[in-house]
């Protein structure tokens, strides 16, 4: 009965970059993109988030409260780093980006630009 | 049950999951509940010589919205998350990524023999639930003294 909480220990892929990107949902529309991303057990003041020429970076510290002397039976959240990069379109306004975060969830709002929301194009038929 | 992967397009994980999967279906006796990874909520465990640790990993969902069971030594915790996305029923809004879990989930994980089920405490706190069991006192371990 035991054996999925005294699993043994798998082996550990090595990766550079051993932070684990969140997993995040996009959606647009006429005014701006929403993107919302799961960072759970970040605390607000561990989370960062910069946008520089172009380019979205989400990155987050995860804090648990441990008791002193826990062994690690098994970990799907292997790593205590989140980070995701995103590159922006131009028509996205970089200075206007507002940012939400509850619960563990990001939620981030980048409008367009003034004069990228759209028009109606009309098609002239001769 | 078909999850969605936790970690999107991390190569390695990807990898790491294949290899899993692979490992799961070749498997002599594979656990009866089958995949222990890679499902929504993501559950860390932990072990301490008082107590049992766990922590679901359930971002955005309400506390009041989590239903957590503990039975015969099986912890069950089920709820549900919504989708923000709109449904694709010609709105204006497109959908460009779709990586996080919606809907209803429930995860199950079975508990050692020793655990005190009458005292089992659980938190929430930014997206993640921790609930702690103690172990029973008789299955603490003692220093024995030599006379």
């Amino acid at each position: 009965m035991t054996t999925q909480v005294q699993a043994k220990p798998e082996p550990e892929v090595q990766v550079a970059d051993s932070s684990l990107l969140p997993p995040v949902d996009v959606a647009e529309d006429a005014a701006g993109i929403t993107l919302y991303a799961d960072l759970p057990g970040v605390p607000k003041e561990r989370l960062k988030l910069q946008v520089e020429a172009q380019t979205l970076t989400i990155e987050g510290d995860l804090q648990l409260e441990v008791p002193e002397g826990t062994e690690a039976v098994h970990a799907e959240i292997g790593s205590p780093r989140f980070k995701r990069v995103f590159t922006l379109s131009r028509e996205l306004d970089s200075e206007k980006v507002s940012a939400d975060f509850n619960q563990g969830v990001l939620k981030v709002r980048i409008p367009k630009v003034a004069h990228a929301q759209p028009r109606k194009v009309s098609i002239r038929v001769e | 049950m078909i999850y969605r992967t936790l970690f999107p397009r991390n190569m390695f994980a990807e990898l790491d999951r294949l290899q899993r999967d692979l490992a799961q279906a070749f498997e002599f006796s594979p656990s009866i509940r089958g995949a222990v990874r890679g499902g929504f909520p993501g559950i860390n465990v932990g072990n301490t010589q008082k107590s049992v640790e766990v922590y679901v990993f359930v971002p955005g969902v309400e506390p009041g919205n989590l239903d957590v069971q503990l039975e015969k030594g099986v912890l069950t915790i089920a709820g549900e998350r919504s989708d923000p996305l709109p449904a694709s029923d010609g709105g204006k809004v497109t959908a460009h990524i779709n990586e996080r879990f919606s809907g209803r989930f429930r995860r199950v994980i079975a508990l050692p023999d020793d655990i005190n089920p009458d005292a089992v405490e659980a938190g929430y706190r930014d997206g993640v639930l921790h609930i702690s069991i103690p172990r029973r006192e008789a299955a603490l371990p003692r220093r024995i003294t030599i006379q």
